[in-house]
């Protein structure tokens, strides 16, 4: 039974108390990057959760096998491989969405939340429990990347789940009657979206803002506010103390 | 030579990797407190930059239409290999530079800013000299964010900031009106070269 309520833990604290994006603020290249659109949001969250499962539970399954001192090149590895079994499903299942995602497809292996749960959690905890972590930090990434495609997207654009078709096709054609997103602006013939929102100055402003709400709610909890951990949740860790050793901050 | 500088202003200004597209925000936001370590921080990224597309152009040739998918993971590989390797000639054989750089070096081996480099010279497909303009374009345009938001940090620290935007909410809203600002770049590249 406690077994099972760890467990519960494991997983919900990914959603919330530890959200990899807006608490534990990784991965926010992806974040900013793909969050124009809720569609990409959703696949980028997607893939990126699928190889942070598959990456923690190998990497929870090897952990006594893999020494020390090797343990980052070992990490990349197994993660550079399933990122790379993930963009050749992408590319062979969702073509669209290959096109719209770009190079962040691949870029997935250099994100922090991956090697980051690889270095935290998965180096040290069982399989099963890495596996729950992986998916908890996951769906909590996929969250927040929702949170903010759903703001910049209908802002930015006037438009909700547009080209949802994208990701749809994979369920065969004329799915949801060919549902390919909503026009807010529909009616509205002199209003115009704030396309301000979709460009990257837009990105980084609603992050801003959601990270400030975060604080506050978790402020509210007694929890201490976001920051930048340069060093704490970062798989560099070591490296940012020698930053730190030289006088120069690392940190926010 | 007229298209390469064209690539490398737009790599530079027009699609600047951090204010345009998010590539290398961890050290964007955690190592610009300071002008003088970003300043650090982005000769690194130039150099690695540099480096890593030198390298990965042969072996990408070498990987061809067919190993293709073997990019990603082969890249990672030799850039980290690579960092590590100058970070250990330096460390030796050049004391001073590796004080100065050497310390960014392990920092910046799985940055996304160097990958995606890589990943968008083959993306774009150039050929070797284009690549190399446009790696050294996009450091130095690194470089221009890290300097300019360094210094918009330091006004920063004086401000009365309501509290729950104080720490990284304020900055990164302050990267936005950075960003907002490269905005009024756009086409200057086209303007210039008449594309």
């Amino acid at each position: 039974m406690a077994e099972k309520k760890s467990l519960g833990k494991e997983f919900t604290k990914g959603l919330l108390i530890e959200n990899p994006v807006l608490r534990l603020v990784l991965g926010t290249c992806p974040t900013l990057a793909t969050s124009t659109s809720m569609v990409n949001a959703i696949g980028m969250g997607i893939s990126a959760s699928i190889v942070l499962v598959l990456s923690n539970i190998v990497i929870s399954a090897l952990r006594k096998v893999i020494p020390q001192k090797v343990r980052i090149p070992a990490y990349v590895v197994i993660i550079a491989s399933f990122v790379t079994i993930v963009q050749m499903l992408v590319k062979a299942f969702v073509p669209a969405l290959d096109k719209t995602l770009g190079i962040y497809l691949p870029l997935i292996v250099v994100n922090c939340i991956i090697l980051g749960r690889a270095e935290a959690f998965a180096g040290k905890n069982p399989v099963i429990a890495s596996a729950v972590d992986g998916l908890g930090m996951g769906i909590g990434f996929t969250a927040a990347l929702f949170c903010m495609s759903l703001i910049r997207e209908s802002l930015g654009a006037g438009t909700m789940f547009a080209d949802a078709q994208n990701i749809l096709s994979l369920f065969g054609d004329n799915v949801l009657n060919g549902f390919n997103g909503i026009n807010l602006f529909e009616n509205a013939v002199h209003l115009q979206p704030m396309t301000l929102f979709i460009l990257p100055a837009g990105g980084f402003f609603v992050f801003g803002l959601l990270i400030a709400l975060a604080n506050k709610l978790s402020a509210k909890k007694g929890l201490p506010k976001a920051e930048l951990h340069g060093c704490e949740h970062c798989p560099m860790a070591s490296n940012c103390s020698k930053l730190a050793e030289g006088k120069e901050e690392a940190t926010v | 030579m007229k298209a390469m500088l064209a690539i490398l202003l737009t790599a530079m200004i027009t699609e600047n990797f951090v204010l345009a597209k998010f590539l290398g925000i961890c050290p964007f936001l955690g190592v610009s407190k300071k002008v003088n370590t970003a300043f650090g921080m982005s000769a690194a990224v130039i150099f690695v930059m540099a480096l890593s597309t030198a390298v990965t152009y042969p072996i990408n040739l070498l990987l061809g239409e067919k190993y293709a998918y073997l990019q990603t993971i082969v890249f990672i590989l030799v850039i980290a290999a690579l960092v590590q390797l100058v970070e250990i000639i330096l460390k030796k054989y050049m004391k001073p530079l590796y004080n100065s750089l050497g310390i960014y070096l392990p920092l910046i081996t799985t940055n996304c800013a160097v990958l995606g480099v890589v990943l968008l010279n083959i993306d774009k497909g150039y050929d070797f000299a284009h690549s190399m303009v446009n790696s050294v374009g996009a450091g130095i345009g690194f470089m221009i964010a890290m300097l300019m938001f360094a210094g918009v940090r330091d006004r920063l620290e004086d401000c009365d900031i309501p509290k729950n935007l104080r720490g990284l909410p304020s900055t990164l809203i302050a990267a936005s009106l950075v960003s907002l600002s490269f905005l009024g770049f756009q086409g200057i590249v086209d303007g210039i070269f008449g594309g």
